[in-house]
């Protein structure tokens, strides 16, 4: 008892020095992620919930190492902590139509 | 070695006129004079697009055909690399615009045409238009001492040649003898490119994994809709300009945006590519689409 209760007290003490996970919500449609622009902190977890409204996409971040596909009408999550501060790209990379090419955005990781 | 080494001099003439690594290997054949042979290479000609991009698009295919009719020598065969057609939702309209495409380069005055399916053609339904009125979306040939392969790295909306079209590859490969010089045609670029941009193939280091089991090959693509030349290893890659609009240079501004028509410089960076094999030497010229004087003179007539 006397031990269990001490991996308890540690394992508070983990989770209350580790940063919050902060979500943030992007959603897809032809030919636009909304918002456009997302401004995150250095070193702090982020779960990235993206949400097709109307058909399949690509969600593709190359720099930082982010990929997913996103079906229709569904919410994917990709969780990460940006390890490096600037300007990251990001687009669509499953062909979407005639705007598909301009359908893109950028992530701001300020330190 | 020596084929590297001409191919990077010769990079530095002001990037007109190239020679490809398919010299040193046509050298090597010891080649006869009877084997020599012309081709063109046109791609992303994206007919049905309209836009400020090109406000001359209705006429920009037509030039380049009637400019193919001109050059100096006949082509053996040509090929198109791609974004034949402009992308559209509605499945009759993108088989419309295939088929005015087709009677459009049909005018082409050469004993063969070749097509390969761009993102823009094939991706939408997974090539089955394209498929439907030009054949198989990959293929290969060989014409006197050169094995030609087209691979399909667009008819997978996510852009992937895929394990099935891998395996097909290496067994064309194989059937091949080893000192014959292979040329592949795609459409996007088979090595990262710029994937910031998507200017990448998903499995393209897969791709190039089983093409460096080669000696002698050459990639010839589109997509990017300028001239690019890359080396993976001692296979090179050559990008043609496009008959509609240039793109700008990879990541030099924030988006992928077409480079704004100039209409006192109309069809600026539109061009395409003839490729010779003369006397165990191959080389490539970059060839402007029109004068300025004719682009406008087409189409003052194409508004009568």
């Amino acid at each position: 008892m006397k031990r269990s209760g001490i991996l308890i007290a540690l394992a508070g003490l983990l989770l209350a020095a580790a940063p919050e996970e902060q979500v943030v919500r992007l959603s897809a449609k032809k030919y636009d992620f909304t918002p456009e622009a997302v401004e995150l902190k250095l070193g702090v977890p982020i779960v990235l919930e993206i949400t097709s409204l109307d058909r399949k996409h690509g969600f593709a971040a190359p720099e930082l190492g982010l990929r997913a596909e996103i079906p229709a009408g569904e919410t994917v999550r990709l969780r990460f902590t940006p390890l490096k501060a600037g300007t990251f790209e990001f687009h669509c990379d499953a062909f979407c139509g005639s705007g598909h090419e301009e359908m893109n955005g950028r992530i701001v990781v300020k330190p | 070695m020596r084929g590297r080494r001409e191919f990077l001099q010769l990079l530095g003439v002001g990037g007109a006129v190239f020679a490809s690594g398919l010299g040193a290997a046509c050298e090597r054949m010891v080649r006869k004079p009877a084997d020599d042979f012309y081709f063109v290479q046109l791609s992303d000609t994206h007919w049905g697009y309209k836009g400020p991009a090109n406000p001359d698009s209705e006429v920009t295919l037509p030039l380049a055909v009637e400019r193919v009719n001109a050059l100096p020598r006949r082509p053996d065969f040509v090929v198109f690399t791609g974004d034949l057609t402009h992308t559209t939702d509605d499945g009759a309209e993108r088989r419309a615009r295939m088929a005015r495409f087709q009677q459009l380069a049909a005018g082409i005055r050469a004993p063969v045409l070749r097509f390969i399916p761009g993102e823009h053609d094939a991706s939408l339904d997974h090539g089955q238009a394209f498929e439907e009125r030009f054949g198989p979306t990959r293929w290969s040939f060989d014409h006197k001492g050169v094995h030609f392969v087209a691979l399909d790295n667009v008819s997978d909306p996510e852009g992937a040649v895929g394990e099935a079209q891998r395996d097909w590859l290496h067994k064309d490969l194989k059937a091949v003898g080893g000192d014959v010089p292979v040329v592949v045609f795609t459409h996007r670029p088979l090595f990262d490119l710029y994937p910031q941009w998507d200017w990448a193939t998903k499995d393209g280091a897969q791709v190039v994994e089983v093409l460096s089991q080669r000696r002698n090959l050459t990639v010839f693509y589109g997509h990017i809709h300028q001239e690019n030349h890359h080396l993976t290893g001692h296979i090179a890659h050559h990008a043609a300009r496009s008959l509609i609009f240039p793109l700008p240079p990879p990541g030099s501004q924030p988006k992928r945006a077409p480079v704004p028509w100039d209409p006192q410089l109309p069809g600026r960076g539109l061009g395409f590519r003839g490729l010779t094999e003369r006397d165990g030497l191959a080389s490539a010229e970059e060839i402007p689409l029109s004068p300025q004087e004719r682009i406008a003179a087409a189409r003052a007539e194409a508004q009568r």
